[in-house]
Protein backbone atom coordinates (compact mmCIF):
# COMPACT_ATOMS: atom_id res chain seq x y z
CA UNK A 1 0.00 0.00 0.00
CA UNK A 2 1.39 3.35 -1.08
CA UNK A 3 0.14 6.86 -0.33
CA UNK A 4 0.78 9.57 -2.96
CA UNK A 5 0.70 13.12 -1.65
CA UNK A 6 -0.36 16.21 -3.59
CA UNK A 7 -0.50 19.95 -2.96
CA UNK A 8 -0.25 21.05 0.65
CA UNK A 9 -0.28 17.37 1.78
CA UNK A 10 3.14 16.95 0.17
CA UNK A 11 4.38 20.05 2.03
CA UNK A 12 2.96 18.85 5.37
CA UNK A 13 4.68 15.46 5.12
CA UNK A 14 7.78 16.74 3.37
CA UNK A 15 7.71 13.94 0.78
CA UNK A 16 5.64 12.98 -2.26
CA UNK A 17 5.10 9.36 -1.18
CA UNK A 18 4.33 7.99 2.27
CA UNK A 19 4.89 4.33 3.14
CA UNK A 20 2.21 2.60 5.21
CA UNK A 21 4.88 1.39 7.63
CA UNK A 22 5.22 4.96 8.88
CA UNK A 23 1.90 4.59 10.73
CA UNK A 24 1.62 3.00 14.19
CA UNK A 25 -1.40 1.02 13.08
CA UNK A 26 -2.18 0.07 9.48
CA UNK A 27 -5.48 1.77 8.59
CA UNK A 28 -8.29 -0.48 7.32
CA UNK A 29 -10.54 2.29 6.03
CA UNK A 30 -10.21 5.77 4.58
CA UNK A 31 -11.52 7.19 7.86
CA UNK A 32 -8.78 5.41 9.80
CA UNK A 33 -6.22 6.63 7.29
CA UNK A 34 -7.34 10.22 7.92
CA UNK A 35 -7.03 9.64 11.68
CA UNK A 36 -3.54 8.18 11.30
CA UNK A 37 -2.48 11.09 9.09
CA UNK A 38 -3.70 13.56 11.72
CA UNK A 39 -1.94 11.67 14.51
CA UNK A 40 1.39 11.60 12.67
CA UNK A 41 1.06 15.06 11.10
CA UNK A 42 -1.26 17.31 13.14
CA UNK A 43 -1.44 19.92 10.33
CA UNK A 44 -3.79 17.56 8.45
CA UNK A 45 -6.35 18.36 11.14
CA UNK A 46 -6.58 21.93 9.81
CA UNK A 47 -7.78 20.91 6.32
CA UNK A 48 -11.55 21.25 5.93
CA UNK A 49 -11.81 19.59 2.50
CA UNK A 50 -9.49 16.75 1.65
CA UNK A 51 -10.18 14.39 -1.25
CA UNK A 52 -8.82 10.85 -0.99
CA UNK A 53 -8.69 8.50 -3.97
CA UNK A 54 -8.16 4.75 -3.80
CA UNK A 55 -6.98 3.12 -7.02
CA UNK A 56 -7.83 6.29 -8.99
CA UNK A 57 -11.39 6.39 -7.65
CA UNK A 58 -12.72 9.05 -5.22
CA UNK A 59 -13.19 7.28 -1.88
CA UNK A 60 -15.69 7.75 0.95
CA UNK A 61 -14.74 7.49 4.62
CA UNK A 62 -16.01 3.91 4.80
CA UNK A 63 -14.00 2.69 1.79
CA UNK A 64 -11.92 -0.36 2.77
CA UNK A 65 -8.17 -0.31 2.19
CA UNK A 66 -6.35 -3.42 0.99
CA UNK A 67 -2.68 -4.18 0.54
CA UNK A 68 -1.59 -3.20 -2.94
CA UNK A 69 -3.99 -0.24 -3.07
CA UNK A 70 -2.68 3.02 -4.47
CA UNK A 71 -3.97 5.90 -2.37
CA UNK A 72 -3.83 9.58 -3.33
CA UNK A 73 -4.30 12.46 -0.89
CA UNK A 74 -5.62 15.45 -2.82
CA UNK A 75 -6.20 18.75 -1.01
CA UNK A 76 -7.75 21.70 -2.87
CA UNK A 77 -5.29 24.09 -4.51
CA UNK A 78 -6.03 27.71 -5.36
CA UNK A 79 -3.14 29.10 -7.40
CA UNK A 80 -3.55 30.48 -10.89
CA UNK B 1 -14.77 31.88 -41.94
CA UNK B 2 -11.12 32.55 -42.59
CA UNK B 3 -10.20 29.34 -44.44
CA UNK B 4 -6.51 30.04 -44.85
CA UNK B 5 -6.00 30.93 -41.18
CA UNK B 6 -7.67 27.71 -39.95
CA UNK B 7 -6.45 25.49 -42.80
CA UNK B 8 -4.49 23.09 -40.58
CA UNK B 9 -7.57 22.52 -38.41
CA UNK B 10 -9.89 22.27 -41.43
CA UNK B 11 -7.80 19.45 -42.95
CA UNK B 12 -7.41 17.70 -39.59
CA UNK B 13 -9.28 14.38 -39.61
CA UNK B 14 -11.71 14.27 -36.70
CA UNK B 15 -11.94 18.07 -36.57
CA UNK B 16 -12.61 19.81 -39.90
CA UNK B 17 -15.10 22.49 -40.97
CA UNK B 18 -17.92 21.34 -38.68
CA UNK B 19 -15.85 21.69 -35.53
CA UNK B 20 -14.33 24.94 -36.78
CA UNK B 21 -17.82 26.38 -37.29
CA UNK B 22 -18.76 25.37 -33.74
CA UNK B 23 -15.75 27.33 -32.45
CA UNK B 24 -16.85 30.37 -34.44
CA UNK B 25 -20.34 30.16 -32.94
CA UNK B 26 -19.13 29.68 -29.36
CA UNK B 27 -18.69 32.16 -26.53
CA UNK B 28 -16.33 31.63 -23.59
CA UNK B 29 -15.81 33.74 -20.46
CA UNK B 30 -12.29 33.50 -19.00
CA UNK B 31 -12.34 34.47 -15.32
CA UNK B 32 -8.84 35.73 -14.56
CA UNK B 33 -6.30 37.00 -17.10
CA UNK B 34 -3.29 35.79 -15.12
CA UNK B 35 -1.11 32.67 -15.21
CA UNK B 36 -3.88 30.30 -16.32
CA UNK B 37 -5.89 32.88 -18.24
CA UNK B 38 -3.09 33.99 -20.55
CA UNK B 39 -2.47 30.64 -22.36
CA UNK B 40 -6.19 30.03 -22.34
CA UNK B 41 -6.98 33.37 -24.01
CA UNK B 42 -4.11 33.15 -26.47
CA UNK B 43 -5.08 29.72 -27.84
CA UNK B 44 -8.85 30.13 -27.81
CA UNK B 45 -8.38 33.38 -29.71
CA UNK B 46 -5.86 31.93 -32.18
CA UNK B 47 -7.97 28.84 -32.87
CA UNK B 48 -11.11 30.76 -33.76
CA UNK B 49 -13.50 30.90 -30.78
CA UNK B 50 -16.02 33.53 -31.92
CA UNK B 51 -16.60 35.54 -28.75
CA UNK B 52 -14.31 35.70 -25.71
CA UNK B 53 -14.92 37.50 -22.41
CA UNK B 54 -11.87 38.58 -20.40
CA UNK B 55 -12.60 39.28 -16.73
CA UNK B 56 -9.95 40.64 -14.34
CA UNK B 57 -9.75 43.72 -12.12
CA UNK B 58 -5.99 43.53 -11.74
CA UNK B 59 -3.10 45.42 -13.32
CA UNK B 60 0.12 43.93 -14.71
CA UNK B 61 2.99 43.79 -12.20
CA UNK B 62 6.66 42.84 -12.61
CA UNK B 63 6.16 39.68 -10.59
CA UNK B 64 3.57 38.52 -13.20
CA UNK B 65 5.96 38.57 -16.16
CA UNK B 66 7.72 35.24 -15.52
CA UNK B 67 4.49 33.32 -16.13
CA UNK B 68 1.93 35.65 -17.75
CA UNK B 69 3.69 35.70 -21.11
CA UNK B 70 1.18 37.87 -22.97
CA UNK B 71 2.43 40.90 -21.01
CA UNK B 72 5.70 42.79 -21.50
CA UNK B 73 7.68 45.17 -19.29
CA UNK B 74 6.04 48.30 -20.69
CA UNK B 75 2.61 46.90 -19.70
CA UNK B 76 3.43 47.01 -15.96
CA UNK B 77 0.84 49.12 -14.14
CA UNK B 78 -1.73 48.86 -16.96
CA UNK B 79 -5.05 47.04 -16.73
CA UNK B 80 -4.68 43.37 -17.69
CA UNK B 81 -8.01 43.43 -19.49
CA UNK B 82 -7.06 46.44 -21.61
CA UNK B 83 -3.62 45.05 -22.52
CA UNK B 84 -5.00 41.56 -23.24
CA UNK B 85 -7.78 42.96 -25.47
CA UNK B 86 -5.31 44.96 -27.52
CA UNK B 87 -2.90 42.04 -28.01
CA UNK B 88 -5.59 39.48 -28.70
CA UNK B 89 -7.27 41.67 -31.29
CA UNK B 90 -3.91 42.08 -33.05
CA UNK B 91 -3.55 38.28 -32.95
CA UNK B 92 -7.02 37.61 -34.43
CA UNK B 93 -9.19 40.53 -35.49
CA UNK B 94 -12.17 38.25 -36.18
CA UNK B 95 -12.82 37.55 -32.50
CA UNK B 96 -15.41 39.57 -30.60
CA UNK B 97 -13.57 40.44 -27.37
CA UNK B 98 -15.49 41.64 -24.32
CA UNK B 99 -13.47 43.15 -21.47
CA UNK B 100 -14.68 43.18 -17.87
CA UNK B 101 -12.34 45.33 -15.84
CA UNK B 102 -13.41 44.08 -12.43
CA UNK B 103 -13.18 41.06 -10.14
CA UNK B 104 -16.01 38.54 -10.01
CA UNK B 105 -18.30 39.20 -7.04
CA UNK B 106 -21.59 37.89 -5.78
CA UNK B 107 -23.24 40.99 -7.25
CA UNK B 108 -21.90 40.76 -10.81
CA UNK B 109 -21.31 37.00 -11.26
CA UNK B 110 -24.72 35.88 -12.53
CA UNK B 111 -25.21 38.79 -14.90
CA UNK B 112 -21.74 38.40 -16.44
CA UNK B 113 -21.72 34.61 -16.71
CA UNK B 114 -25.22 34.51 -18.22
CA UNK B 115 -23.84 36.11 -21.39
CA UNK B 116 -21.58 33.16 -22.26
CA UNK B 117 -21.94 29.46 -23.17
CA UNK B 118 -18.89 28.23 -21.26
CA UNK B 119 -16.89 29.59 -18.32
CA UNK B 120 -13.23 29.01 -17.61
CA UNK B 121 -12.09 29.30 -14.00
CA UNK B 122 -8.61 30.76 -14.35
CA UNK B 123 -8.77 32.58 -11.01
CA UNK B 124 -6.22 32.43 -8.21
CA UNK B 125 -8.28 32.23 -5.02
CA UNK B 126 -10.86 30.03 -3.34
CA UNK B 127 -13.68 32.58 -2.92
CA UNK B 128 -13.75 33.17 -6.71
CA UNK B 129 -13.54 29.43 -7.44
CA UNK B 130 -16.56 28.65 -5.22
CA UNK B 131 -18.45 31.63 -6.64
CA UNK B 132 -17.78 30.50 -10.24
CA UNK B 133 -18.98 27.02 -9.30
CA UNK B 134 -22.20 28.15 -7.65
CA UNK B 135 -23.04 30.70 -10.36
CA UNK B 136 -22.43 28.13 -13.12
CA UNK B 137 -24.57 25.52 -11.35
CA UNK B 138 -27.39 28.07 -10.99
CA UNK B 139 -27.14 29.11 -14.64
CA UNK B 140 -26.54 25.53 -15.87
CA UNK B 141 -23.27 26.43 -17.61
CA UNK B 142 -20.37 23.98 -17.82
CA UNK B 143 -17.07 25.32 -16.54
CA UNK B 144 -13.49 24.32 -17.05
CA UNK B 145 -11.51 24.30 -13.83
CA UNK B 146 -7.75 24.62 -13.42
CA UNK B 147 -5.62 25.36 -10.34
CA UNK B 148 -1.98 25.20 -9.31
CA UNK B 149 0.22 24.48 -6.36
CA UNK B 150 4.01 24.82 -6.72
CA UNK B 151 4.95 22.19 -9.37
CA UNK B 152 1.48 20.63 -9.64
CA UNK B 153 -1.81 21.38 -11.30
CA UNK B 154 -5.43 20.19 -11.29
CA UNK B 155 -7.83 20.26 -14.25
CA UNK B 156 -11.44 19.15 -14.62
CA UNK B 157 -14.70 20.03 -16.38
CA UNK B 158 -17.49 20.65 -13.89
CA UNK B 159 -21.27 20.90 -14.21
CA UNK B 160 -21.27 19.31 -17.67
CA UNK B 161 -24.46 17.37 -18.56
CA UNK B 162 -25.41 16.90 -14.89
CA UNK B 163 -21.88 15.73 -14.10
CA UNK B 164 -20.12 16.54 -10.82
CA UNK B 165 -19.27 20.04 -9.61
CA UNK B 166 -16.34 21.56 -7.74
CA UNK B 167 -18.23 21.04 -4.47
CA UNK B 168 -18.55 17.29 -5.21
CA UNK B 169 -14.76 17.13 -4.95
CA UNK B 170 -14.15 19.77 -2.28
CA UNK B 171 -17.45 20.50 -0.50
CA UNK B 172 -16.32 23.38 1.71
CA UNK B 173 -14.15 26.38 1.08
CA UNK B 174 -10.84 26.10 2.96
CA UNK B 175 -10.18 28.64 5.68
CA UNK B 176 -7.45 31.17 4.91
CA UNK B 177 -4.79 29.51 7.03
CA UNK B 178 -5.15 26.10 5.38
CA UNK B 179 -3.79 26.38 1.89
CA UNK B 180 -1.33 29.01 0.66
CA UNK B 181 -1.75 30.73 -2.73
CA UNK B 182 0.85 31.55 -5.42
CA UNK B 183 1.60 34.91 -3.76
CA UNK B 184 2.74 33.13 -0.61
CA UNK B 185 3.87 29.80 -1.97
CA UNK B 186 5.50 30.63 -5.30
CA UNK B 187 4.91 29.00 -8.68
CA UNK B 188 7.21 27.82 -11.49
CA UNK B 189 6.60 30.06 -14.54
CA UNK B 190 5.86 27.25 -16.99
CA UNK B 191 3.32 25.48 -14.75
CA UNK B 192 0.30 27.74 -15.42
CA UNK B 193 1.26 27.54 -19.11
CA UNK B 194 0.83 23.76 -19.06
CA UNK B 195 -2.28 23.71 -16.86
CA UNK B 196 -3.92 26.64 -18.69
CA UNK B 197 -3.33 24.88 -22.01
CA UNK B 198 -4.90 21.67 -20.68
CA UNK B 199 -7.91 23.82 -19.74
CA UNK B 200 -7.92 25.32 -23.25
CA UNK B 201 -7.90 21.82 -24.76
CA UNK B 202 -10.87 20.81 -22.59
CA UNK B 203 -12.71 23.97 -23.63
CA UNK B 204 -12.16 23.18 -27.32
CA UNK B 205 -13.43 19.61 -26.80
CA UNK B 206 -16.44 20.88 -24.88
CA UNK B 207 -17.37 23.27 -27.71
CA UNK B 208 -16.77 20.93 -30.64
CA UNK B 209 -17.72 17.55 -29.18
CA UNK B 210 -14.40 16.19 -30.44
CA UNK B 211 -12.79 13.66 -28.08
CA UNK B 212 -13.79 12.92 -24.50
CA UNK B 213 -14.64 15.74 -22.10
CA UNK B 214 -12.84 15.54 -18.73
CA UNK B 215 -16.11 15.41 -16.78
CA UNK B 216 -16.29 13.27 -13.63
CA UNK B 217 -12.52 13.05 -13.68
CA UNK B 218 -9.85 15.15 -12.02
CA UNK B 219 -6.55 15.33 -13.90
CA UNK B 220 -3.54 15.82 -11.61
CA UNK B 221 -0.40 17.03 -13.34
CA UNK B 222 2.89 16.51 -11.51
CA UNK B 223 5.52 18.66 -13.20
CA UNK B 224 8.45 17.18 -11.27
CA UNK B 225 7.70 13.60 -12.31
CA UNK B 226 6.03 14.60 -15.64
CA UNK B 227 3.03 12.43 -14.74
CA UNK B 228 -0.64 13.03 -15.54
CA UNK B 229 -2.97 11.00 -13.30
CA UNK B 230 -6.73 10.90 -13.48
CA UNK B 231 -9.09 10.35 -10.54
CA UNK B 232 -12.72 9.43 -11.20
CA UNK B 233 -15.45 10.92 -9.01
CA UNK B 234 -19.26 11.19 -9.09
CA UNK B 235 -21.85 13.90 -8.78
CA UNK B 236 -23.51 14.47 -5.41
CA UNK B 237 -27.09 15.32 -6.49
CA UNK B 238 -27.74 18.03 -3.87
CA UNK B 239 -24.76 20.02 -5.17
CA UNK B 240 -26.62 20.40 -8.47
CA UNK B 241 -29.78 21.66 -6.81
CA UNK B 242 -28.70 24.94 -5.28
CA UNK B 243 -31.22 27.74 -5.70
CA UNK B 244 -29.20 30.88 -4.89
CA UNK B 245 -25.67 32.11 -4.33
CA UNK B 246 -24.39 32.13 -0.75
CA UNK B 247 -24.75 35.38 1.18
CA UNK B 248 -21.07 36.07 1.34
CA UNK B 249 -18.13 34.29 -0.24
CA UNK B 250 -15.45 36.18 1.68
CA UNK B 251 -17.03 35.49 5.07
CA UNK B 252 -16.97 31.77 4.55
CA UNK B 253 -13.25 32.23 4.21
CA UNK B 254 -12.60 34.17 7.42
CA UNK B 255 -10.86 32.34 10.28
CA UNK B 256 -12.92 34.01 12.97
CA UNK B 257 -15.03 37.14 12.94
CA UNK B 258 -12.68 40.11 12.92
CA UNK B 259 -13.41 43.83 13.11
CA UNK B 260 -13.06 45.30 9.65
CA UNK B 261 -13.39 48.43 7.54
CA UNK B 262 -14.18 48.60 3.85
CA UNK B 263 -11.50 49.87 1.48
CA UNK B 264 -13.56 53.04 1.00
CA UNK B 265 -13.81 53.75 4.73
CA UNK B 266 -10.11 53.06 5.06
CA UNK B 267 -9.32 55.54 2.27
CA UNK B 268 -11.26 58.19 4.15
CA UNK B 269 -9.18 57.45 7.25
CA UNK B 270 -6.03 57.85 5.22
CA UNK B 271 -7.24 61.24 3.99
CA UNK B 272 -8.03 62.40 7.52
CA UNK B 273 -4.95 61.36 9.42
CA UNK B 274 -2.10 59.00 9.87
CA UNK B 275 -3.47 55.60 10.94
CA UNK B 276 -1.17 52.80 12.03
CA UNK B 277 -1.11 50.35 9.10
CA UNK B 278 0.65 46.99 9.01
CA UNK B 279 1.13 45.44 5.56
CA UNK B 280 1.48 41.66 6.03
CA UNK B 281 2.22 40.73 2.40
CA UNK B 282 5.50 39.27 1.17
CA UNK B 283 8.45 41.59 0.58
CA UNK B 284 8.12 41.39 -3.22
CA UNK B 285 4.43 42.27 -3.10
CA UNK B 286 5.17 45.19 -0.76
CA UNK B 287 8.00 46.45 -2.94
CA UNK B 288 5.76 46.17 -6.01
CA UNK B 289 3.09 48.50 -4.68
CA UNK B 290 2.52 49.94 -1.23
CA UNK B 291 0.91 52.67 0.79
CA UNK B 292 3.45 55.20 2.04
CA UNK B 293 1.91 55.06 5.54
CA UNK B 294 2.14 51.25 5.77
CA UNK B 295 4.74 49.47 7.81
CA UNK B 296 5.84 46.11 6.41
CA UNK B 297 5.78 43.03 8.65
CA UNK B 298 5.22 39.88 6.55
CA UNK B 299 2.69 37.41 7.92
CA UNK B 300 5.41 34.81 8.49
CA UNK B 301 7.23 37.19 10.88
CA UNK B 302 4.19 38.73 12.53
CA UNK B 303 4.22 36.77 15.81
CA UNK B 304 7.95 37.14 16.25
CA UNK B 305 7.89 40.92 15.55
CA UNK B 306 4.61 41.67 17.32
CA UNK B 307 6.26 44.06 19.80
CA UNK B 308 7.04 46.48 16.97
CA UNK B 309 3.31 47.26 16.84
CA UNK B 310 1.87 50.00 19.07
CA UNK B 311 -1.18 48.20 20.42
CA UNK B 312 -2.31 51.21 22.44
CA UNK B 313 -3.43 52.76 19.12
CA UNK B 314 -5.82 51.10 16.65
CA UNK B 315 -3.95 48.92 14.15
CA UNK B 316 -5.15 48.43 10.58
CA UNK B 317 -4.01 45.22 8.86
CA UNK B 318 -3.60 45.15 5.11
CA UNK B 319 -2.72 42.48 2.51
CA UNK B 320 -3.56 41.91 -1.17
CA UNK B 321 -7.15 40.72 -0.83
CA UNK B 322 -7.98 40.99 2.89
CA UNK B 323 -7.56 37.29 3.72
CA UNK B 324 -4.00 37.11 5.03
CA UNK B 325 -4.55 40.32 7.02
CA UNK B 326 -7.56 38.66 8.72
CA UNK B 327 -5.33 35.69 9.46
CA UNK B 328 -2.72 38.08 10.92
CA UNK B 329 -5.34 39.55 13.24
CA UNK B 330 -6.36 36.13 14.51
CA UNK B 331 -2.68 35.32 15.14
CA UNK B 332 -2.21 38.45 17.25
CA UNK B 333 -5.61 38.57 18.97
CA UNK B 334 -4.55 36.10 21.67
CA UNK B 335 -1.41 38.13 22.50
CA UNK B 336 -3.25 41.45 22.67
CA UNK B 337 -6.83 40.77 23.77
CA UNK B 338 -7.48 44.46 24.52
CA UNK B 339 -5.99 45.88 21.33
CA UNK B 340 -8.10 47.28 18.49
CA UNK B 341 -7.05 45.22 15.47
CA UNK B 342 -8.93 46.08 12.27
CA UNK B 343 -8.92 44.32 8.93
CA UNK B 344 -8.99 46.24 5.63
CA UNK B 345 -11.54 44.28 3.57
CA UNK B 346 -10.51 43.65 -0.02
CA UNK B 347 -6.94 44.78 0.72
CA UNK B 348 -4.67 46.31 -1.90
CA UNK B 349 -6.88 45.00 -4.71
CA UNK B 350 -9.60 47.39 -3.62
CA UNK B 351 -7.19 50.20 -2.78
CA UNK B 352 -5.29 49.96 -6.02
CA UNK B 353 -6.77 53.00 -7.69
CA UNK B 354 -6.10 54.97 -4.55
CA UNK B 355 -2.54 53.70 -4.13
CA UNK B 356 -1.70 54.62 -7.70
CA UNK B 357 -2.36 58.28 -7.00
CA UNK B 358 -0.91 58.59 -3.48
Amino acid sequence: MEVLLFGIAKDIVGASVLAMESFEKRPDTVKELKQELERSFPDFGKLSSLAIAVNSEYAEEGTQLRSGDEIAIIPPVSGG
Amino acid sequence: MDNERYQRQLILKGFGATAQQKLANASVLVVGAGGLGVPMLTYLNAMGVGRIGILDGDTVSFSNLHRQVLYVESDVGLSKVDVAKEKLSAQNSNTVLEGYNYFLTKDNALETIAQFDIVVDASDNFPTRYLVNDACVLLKKPFVYGALHAFEGQVSVFNYQKGPTYRCLFPNMPKPDEVPDCNENGVLGILPGIVGNLQALETIKLITGVGEVLSGQLALFDGLGTVLRKIRFSAIPENLQITALRDNYELECAVAPVTSVTALEFQELLELGNPQVIDVRTLSEYEGQRLSVARHIPLTELEQRKDEIDVKRPVYFLCQSGIRSAKGISLLASYFPKATLINVTGGMNQLRSYAATH
